[in-house]
């Protein structure tokens, strides 16, 4: 349902070229100036910035696997200033050239109501890729930068009480490093429906539909999916980032890719290096047929500081998550 | 020799002064933080402003933080008033994986604290030319295991130098230099530590007149295998005092620290070139110095899991190795007259290119036959090994000269 949602989405932002004329059109100065404007509302990424209508030119997505952030509902969207492709650049990343922009919101329902919370922005500049956060207020009329990230205490659906963290700037560049320069994480072509590439390439803002050999399943029909492949996907989009040989986690050596296929370098019977009590009273990052006895469960399950994983992002358990790594590890031949 | 010395002094000065002319920024700013509401969103967001030349000066007294802060902006130096008066106390942190995070170049931090970390006290990575000058970083409940993995945590950068520091508590290392090149760690009190100091997977590294006492083990010097940077080596470690390490081991079991016997002085695992003389080692009750190769199972083809050129020279000896928490280790002592003596070898391997330890210091080969061998099996000797071996090469160990003028007070 999503993602017919998502597809009709994208119908309407790529046939909004006949209506341009009577929105005002996204800044690419904001986005391709250095500096950091002050307000979501700035770029004008959004017809209507509480409803989140995107503007001409900017294209809802989603992807097969989501990164889990204490259960907020995501709203993902591309940019690409007029006359610019998007290069579909193998099985990762979409190759974004400068002036592009990748902007997510952040909602939570308060009350019965979506509530919005936070947006972040990454903006391809001639400088590099820029990382900023936005803060909702009350109101719901505007974001505004928060420079410093912020926390914001959030209730589950279920009533439990959290502390919700906005990153601050260096805290995006944690988990969008890659060799040390800011990148983007989501739109990889492995983690992204074909229909939408299709549509990407069709409406002339993608130059060719990458091929993909292995498809990341998407996250509700996990169940039919092989549960390595649900597990490996899971732990491609929400630790990868940091867990990969150019990332903020390279020093550990676990490699936690998608394309990774060295069952040693993504933990099994791996040995930790410098996890610290993230470690547990635990050996092996995986040891196989024994989740309860595995440090990649035990981070996962807990939510304390200096054994939570991720280290960021993250003040609660995803149970779903979990599950799958759980079942994932536990049908291990061992 | 005197030659070449007054050379290194003159490269030296040459360096620094070539340092301070290039250090001189055009447009330098003091960006003041002080104690007060909101200083936890204040210090952060003076850091994510802060750019080349700046010094963020943070006041004296007590910052709350909720949250870790980071530094991400080259050739920056954060500065409080002294290590006892500019506290960032993270005893309610909620986040992050460690108390400060710099992931930028050129950095100075100096004369601050930090308490009660919930991961790692300070860590850079990736952040070559680092200072860490006067830093205090300790967890206020003693040993425990709940207490963050490290205190000062430099990885995969090239050129630290830390001096003048404390560290406590830490549940796997005081200070650890992991996955780096061009490293001084000196005049520092690491104490209460699992680990007082522990420079793992590095090369040319200079461990110098710190005071390591009341640790798990003293001094630890590691290569292991399965990580992005290998091959550790070329180190040197004199002029340390390393005196009564004893604290029981409250390292998490999962952790290569958890394998350290209580009351170690110096360790030395796989590794190619280290040299350690010039020390006191005192009362280290499972022994003053231990020389093992890497015991567990590996698979790496990159990896040599046993010590190479371990050089012992000169150092003072006192007491110690008379309760080896090693298996069996009561009946060992007790055939070395109840104490081992100061040099204890898994004797895995030839001696010649692995251990020289300077003639007339007494030592035990375990003689265990085989890497992974279990210390059951161990046919205890008498040492029987070179007394000269390949030194290291001291013109390369230690940080990079041109850091030492962060250090003007």
């Amino acid at each position: 349902m999503k993602r017919v949602l998502a597809l009709a989405l994208l119908v309407l932002a790529l046939a909004g070229a006949t209506r341009a004329a009577e929105q005002p059109p996204v800044s690419d100065a904001a986005i391709l100036e250095e500096g950091f404007p002050q307000t979501l509302g700035a770029f004008g990424f959004f017809s209507n910035l509480e409803l989140q209508s995107p503007a001409h030119g900017v294209i809802p997505y989603r992807l097969n696997i989501p990164l889990w952030s204490d259960g907020a509902e995501k709203l993902r969207f591309l940019y690409l200033p007029a006359g610019v492709q998007a290069h579909g650049a193998g099985e990762g990343l979409l190759d974004l050239p400068v002036g592009a922009a990748l902007i997510k919101t952040f909602a939570f329902e308060v009350a019965g109501q979506r509530r919005l919370i936070e947006t972040r922005v990454l903006l391809h500049r001639a400088s590099g890729w820029t990382a900023l956060p936005y803060r909702w207020n009350e109101q719901q009329t505007e974001a505004r930068l928060a420079l410093a990230g912020a926390r914001i205490d959030l209730a589950t659906p279920t009533g439990a009480a959290f502390s919700y963290a906005i990153p601050n700037k260096n805290q995006c560049k944690e988990c969008h490093a890659l060799g040390g320069m800011v990148t983007p994480i989501g739109p990889k072509a492995r983690n992204l429906a074909a229909s939408w590439l299709k549509g990407l390439h069709g409406a002339g803002k993608l130059d060719a539909v990458p091929t993909v050999s292995h498809r990341i399943p998407l996250w509700e029909a996990r169940g039919a999916a092989p549960i390595a492949q649900a597990a490996r996907g899971y732990l491609d989009v929400n630790c990868a980032h940091c867990h990969n040989p150019a990332g903020s986690a390279s020093n550990s050596g676990l490699d936690l890719r998608w394309q990774q296929d060295d069952p040693a370098r993504y933990g099994v019977m791996k040995r930790p290096v410098a996890a610290g009590r993230g470690a547990g009273t635990f050996e092996f990052d995986v040891l196989p047929g024994d989740p309860a006895h595995s440090i990649l469960t035990y981070r996962l399950a807990s939510t304390e500081g200096g054994i939570a994983m991720p280290e960021l992002g993250r003040a609660k358990v995803d149970p779903a998550g979990l599950d799958i790594v759980t079942r994932w590890i536990a049908s291990m031949p061992h | 020799m005197r030659q070449a010395s007054r050379m290194r002094i003159l490269q030296t000065i040459t360096a620094m002064a070539l340092a301070i002319a290039a250090a001189a920024p055009v447009h330098a700013r003091t960006i003041e933080v002080v104690a007060g509401p909101d200083a936890g969103s204040r210090l952060q967001e003076a850091l994510i402003a802060a750019q080349k030349g700046d010094v963020i000066a943070i006041g004296a007294g007590r910052f709350a933080l909720a949250d870790g802060l980071s530094l991400d902006a080259d050739g920056v130096t954060v500065r409080g008033a002294g290590m006892y008066e500019t506290v960032l106390d993270f005893s309610g942190q909620k986040g992050a994986g460690e108390g400060l995070l710099v992931t930028s170049d050129d950095v100075t931090l100096r004369d601050f604290a930090v308490e009660d970390a919930h991961g790692d006290g300070i860590k850079s990575k990736g952040a070559d030319r680092i200072v860490y000058y006067r830093l205090r970083v300790t967890w206020s409940g003693g040993p425990k295991e709940t207490n963050g993995a490290y205190g000062l945590y430099p990885v995969e950068s090239t050129g630290v130098l830390i001096d003048g520091a404390v560290v406590r508590g830490a549940s796997d290392a005081g200070i650890y230099v992991g996955q780096s090149r061009d490293i001084t760690v000196r005049h520092s009190l690491v104490t209460g530590n699992v680990a007082g100091i522990e420079i793992e997977n590095s090369r040319n590294a200079l461990v110098t007149g710190n005071f390591v006492t009341r640790n798990t083990g003293g001094v630890l010097v590691f290569d292991l295998p399965s990580l992005p940077v290998m091959g550790g080596g070329n180190t040197l470690i004199e002029k340390n005092l390393i005196v009564a390490n004893d604290t029981p081991n409250f390292a998490p079991k999962g952790n290569i620290v958890a394998s350290v016997p209580t009351g170690t002085g110096v360790m030395i695992m796989a590794n190619d070139g280290v040299l350690i003389e010039g020390n006191t080692l005192e009362d280290n009750p499972t022994g003053q110095v231990l020389v093992v190769s890497y015991p567990r199972a590996y698979q790496d083809a990159r990896y040599n899991p046993s010590p190479r050129n371990v050089v012992i020279g000169p150092n003072s000896f006192l007491g110690g190795g008379n309760r080896p928490e090693l298996p069996g280790g009561a009946a060992l002592a007790a055939a070395f007259g109840g104490a081992l003596p100061p040099v204890i070898w898994d004797g895995i391997g030839p001696a010649a290119g692995t251990l020289a330890v300077e003639a007339g210091l007494p030592g035990v080969s375990l003689n265990l036959g085989a890497l992974g061998a279990g210390a059951e099996t161990a046919k205890p000797g008498p040492l029987s090994v070179p007394a000269t071996g390949r030194r290291v090469d001291r013109a390369a160990v230690g940080a990079p000269a041109t850091l030492e003028t962060r250090l003007v007070r």
